[in-house]
């Protein structure tokens, strides 16, 4: 018996298997180094004794219970990967059951993060449930004691075609788990015409909970006799606390006890930012307990950044040479020899990922001395392997050893994938020896964000006569992800600038990307599309600024410069592709076009054209997360400079779909949230603090200033499955300002839209 | 002793301080976490209850001045979410992440008793909720249609 597995009692992976009556049928698909799946069967004696990669059981009375072991925070994860598993299953939806998993490497990628649970999981889903369909159809041949291509399962039954008999799947549980498991080879896929789920739309499977109000998240996450703690975290990153005095906080009625916590060592990674905690026995009194506490804080190494003055610094290292990180042609040269060059500079703040929900968690520490002996977290956490990794060595235990439950997320966009806020809550309940939920009060999260970072972007282009871009110059600054990491990363990573730079589409002779350096002073992270946010919104702003210096419209100007139909040369390049193979995920030129094509014609372009001043279309068009997405946006713009966004049209095409109206929610999603971001998206720093606090400075769109109408178009395809999420935010800035020039003649290079005055006359 | 009226139901709140916002005395007294903190503020709506039928942000609203209010909260603004606005929000597959939702739905459901026809002028003003999913497209439909099924009662 594996001890891990004995050790984790009443957890939702063992409450799986108990769920699992005697004599279920289980099955494990395995993965194995590369893409291979191998699955294994078991029944509950011996399985223990596999690596399983994800579960499908069933019970005698019929039951499928399928393990979902991605995170849920709103594209429907939860439901679509099971769906997945139903129907090469052929199991009857209304007789499946989501079990969520916890966090155990040996499910396979857990981090809900990149736009590629899809694509990930697919494949191996289906031959999971492949699998499981096989065997049910062999059992049946079997007991029926006929040729099993005569059985053919059906909606949770399997039939003889030869005959009248059927079968329910629960009655061939018995002699299915008797059965040697098919080979990959063995198994037959269903043909994309006999899919019952994938494709097909249903609501997600926690809609009535959420509705209800019955729906666990993070916050809501109890264990018994817990103590809830808010936290005075420092104000700057890398701060100390010097001192403090918690007598005021201790008066306050319902607070238990007040402990600091120690600042992270070496790079922040995922470690606690350090500072005084408040446990109480409610959230309420822990809140007025740390607003109580009088602490003295030494604001180390960061206590002068000021975003202002940094930006400065940006611009600076943006228009001098770099590193080059793609080159082909001579760009300099071409450039320097030209006398008709246009350049322009663009620059996009700090922004925070400001989820509605945001972090929380409770965890539960057994010590014995000194020693921890178990701990179990429950968290709103879009990666609980993460969680394992960061609050292991914490606590001084091997990750695998910490428990991880995961609850529903309300929202993410990739906050939730850096554990810190665990860390804490683990803390804190070793030094008290009972559960301590924490929960981040939202001028916590906007303080203590791992934020999107602040860069600068300079753009040059050589036009020639016929005012095509002859060559292109890109140089970027900013802090990278990296540096969150690795105290010693000033640059752009290489991942970082392949989101919109060195993955440029189009078609020019001579091109040259640079990036320059850059020291972090806060946490950088990544945040939902992440570079592309800052670089397309240069280079596709840049296309639109080249085709009105060329006279030319914008549209028809953006399809010639991406060129002839080709796949970029991959590999020539250099690009990651994300680790997609380029067979499967060529970064294919015609797809692109396409896309941009069917945004403009669902938004009658010419018609766009016409429009008097004041009201405008723009034009944008973007790869990313191996989708590609067209987007026109339609703005009205009165003269006294009040914004108004009538409508936008969205073409996405991310090959094949499973749910496609969750898939039209993400891209609906993506535009509000890419408008907030254009609009009123701004943190600054000063004195290494952050101005501001909570959604009053740091504004979000509502219903009003929204997106009014937001028309998408989903393409059918067959290709390989991409990401969704992310794919369709990094267009959306810049045609929205696109259509803004277009309007008023203004031309926005500096986010957010708030710091300008769009009035015309 | 304070004693508040929750979806019908008298609850004995013991010494919890008459300061203490409505969220928590809900969230943490009386284990009501339906409703969600969002900002603390009243910027978000995200914790929106009725009282008296008003909508009202609970993050904001001391206990002390509840006094004998009849609250309704999520969890009692239909026995089995059977509510127009739950019902339109479900057609419309509303929900993202969800967090968000019964706050918008507590506003929704407060406006369209004042006004079972509003115009999309009025939806504007009324549902100022933040939601960072970006689901404003499907509640002003869902509104509608909520809109709809009020009338015809």
């Amino acid at each position: 018996m594996n001890t891990s597995i004995q050790s984790r009692k009443g957890i939702s992976r063992r409450g799986f298997l108990a769920g699992a009556s005697a004599g279920s049928l289980v099955l494990m698909a395995k993965v194995t180094g590369g893409q291979e799946v191998v699955v294994v069967g078991a029944t509950k004696a011996n399985l223990e004794s596999f690596d399983p990669d994800l579960f499908v059981s069933i019970a005698p009375d019929g039951i499928v219970s399928i393990l979902a072991h991605r995170s849920e925070m709103g594209t429907g994860i939860r439901t679509s990967l099971p769906r997945v598993v139903a129907d090469e299953l052929e199991a009857d939806w209304e007789r499946v059951e989501i079990v969520q998993a916890i966090g155990d490497k040996r499910l396979g990628d857990q981090n809900t993060d990149g736009s590629n649970s899809i694509r990930f999981f697919f494949d191996r889903m289906r031959v999971a449930g492949a699998t499981a369909r096989t065997m049910l159809e062999r059992a049946a041949a079997q007991k029926w004691g006929v040729p099993v291509d005569q059985c053919k399962a059906d909606n949770h039954r399997v039939v003889h075609s030869n005959s009248d008999r059927e079968i329910g799947f629960g009655e061939l549980v018995s002699i299915a788990s008797t059965l040697d498991v098919p080979a990959a080879d063995e198994l037959t896929l269903k043909p994309a015409s006999k899919y019952r789920y994938i494709g097909k739309d249903t609501p997600i499977t926690d809609m009535d909970d959420i509705l209800t109000g019955k729906a666990i998240y993070g916050i809501d996450a109890r264990m018994e006799n817990q103590l809830f703690a808010v936290i005075a975290r420092p104000p700057v990153v890398g701060g100390t606390v010097k001192s403090f005095d918690a007598s005021e906080a201790k008066k306050i009625p319902g607070v238990v006890d007040v402990i600091e916590i120690p600042k992270f060592v070496g790079a922040p990674l995922f470690q606690p930012l350090g500072g005084v905690a408040v446990c109480a026995d409610s959230t309420w009194a822990a809140w007025q307990g740390r607003d109580a506490l009088d602490i003295q804080w030494d604001d180390g190494p960061n206590a002068n950044y000021d975003t202002d003055e940094f930006a400065k610094t940006l611009a600076a290292a943006a228009n001098q040479p770099g590193k080059a990180v793609r080159n082909h042609g001579d760009a300099d040269k071409v450039i320097a020899e030209s006398d008709n060059v246009l350049r322009a500079d663009y620059s996009v703040p700090h922004l925070s990922h400001a989820p509605m929900e945001t972090p929380c968690a409770v965890a539960d520490v057994k010590t014995e001395g000194d020693k921890v002996v178990s701990c179990t977290v429950t968290a709103a956490t879009q990666n609980p392997q993460a969680v394992q990794q960061a609050v292991g060595p914490a606590m001084g235990m091997k990750p695998e050893d910490v428990i991880v439950n995961v609850t529903l997320l309300g929202s993410g966009f990739g906050r939730k994938s850096k554990p810190d806020y665990c860390v804490e809550a683990a803390m804190l309940s070793r030094k008290l020896g009972r559960p301590v939920h924490v929960t981040w009060t939202r001028e916590d999260d906007i303080h203590n964000d791992y934020f999107h970072t602040i860069s600068h972007v300079h753009l040059e282009a050589a036009v020639d006569d016929d005012g095509k871009p002859n060559a292109w110059l890109a140089r970027a600054a900013y802090p990278t992800i990296g540096s969150t990491f690795n105290p010693f990363a000033k640059e752009p990573a290489g991942f970082e600038v392949e989101m919109g730079l060195t993955d440029c589409p189009y078609d020019i002779p001579h091109l040259r990307v640079e990036v320059g350096q850059a020291a972090a002073h806060t946490r950088i992270g990544w945040l939902r599309s992440v570079a592309h946010i800052q670089q397309n919104f240069a280079v596709c702003s840049f296309a639109d600024e080249l085709a009105h210096h060329a006279g030319r419209d914008p549209y028809e100007y953006l399809l010639e410069l991406l060129g002839q139909d080709r796949h970029l040369d991959l590999k020539a390049i250099g690009l990651s592709n994300r680790g997609a193979s380029p067979t499967d995920y060529p970064y294919d030129i015609g797809r692109l076009k396409a896309v941009t094509r069917r945004a403009a014609e669902m938004a009658d372009w010419q018609r766009g054209k016409q429009l008097p001043k004041g009201r405008g279309v723009g034009i944008a068009c973007c790869r990313a997360f191996l989708g590609y997405t067209g987007h026109v946006v339609e703005v009205e713009v009165s003269q006294d400079g009040k914004l108004r966004i009538p409508k936008v049209w969205v073409a996405l095409d991310a090959g094949l779909i499973v749910s496609p109206d969750r898939v039209r929610a993400q891209v609906e999603g993506a535009a509000i949230m890419a408008t907030t971001q254009a609009r009123y998206g701004k943190i600054t720093f000063k004195n290494g603090r952050v101005q501001q606090s909570n959604y009053d400075d740091y504004s979000m769109v509502t219903m009003s200033d929204a997106p009014r109408e937001i028309i998408v178009d989903v393409i059918d395809s067959k290709a390989a499955p991409a990401g969704v999420g992310e794919t369709t935010v990094p267009s959306f800035a810049p045609a929205l300002c696109n259509a803004i020039f277009a309007a008023t003649g203004k031309r926005i290079r500096d986010l957010p839209l708030r710091d300008h005055d769009l009035s015309w006359s | 002793m304070t004693s508040i009226n929750v979806n019908g139901k008298v609850h004995d709140l013991g010494d919890v301080p008459d300061d203490t916002p409505l969220l928590w005395v809900l969230r943490d007294h009386l284990g009501l976490t339906g409703t969600k903190y969002g900002c603390g503020i009243a910027e978000c709506g995200i914790c929106t209850v009725h009282i008296d039928g008003d909508a009202i942000q609970s993050c904001i609203t001391q206990l002390g001045e509840v006094g004998d209010s009849e609250i309704t909260t999520i969890e009692g603004l239909s026995e089995d979410g059977s509510h127009p606005v739950q019902k339109a929000w479900k057609q419309h597959g509303v929900p993202q992440c969800g967090y968000c939702q019964v706050g918008q739905m507590m506003m929704a459901a407060a406006m369209l008793q004042s006004n079972n026809d509003p115009s999309d002028d009025d939806i504007d003003s009324e549902m100022w909720n933040i939601c960072r999913c970006g689901t404003y497209p499907r509640i002003r439909a869902a509104i509608k249609s909520a809109a709809k099924e009020m009338q015809a009662k």
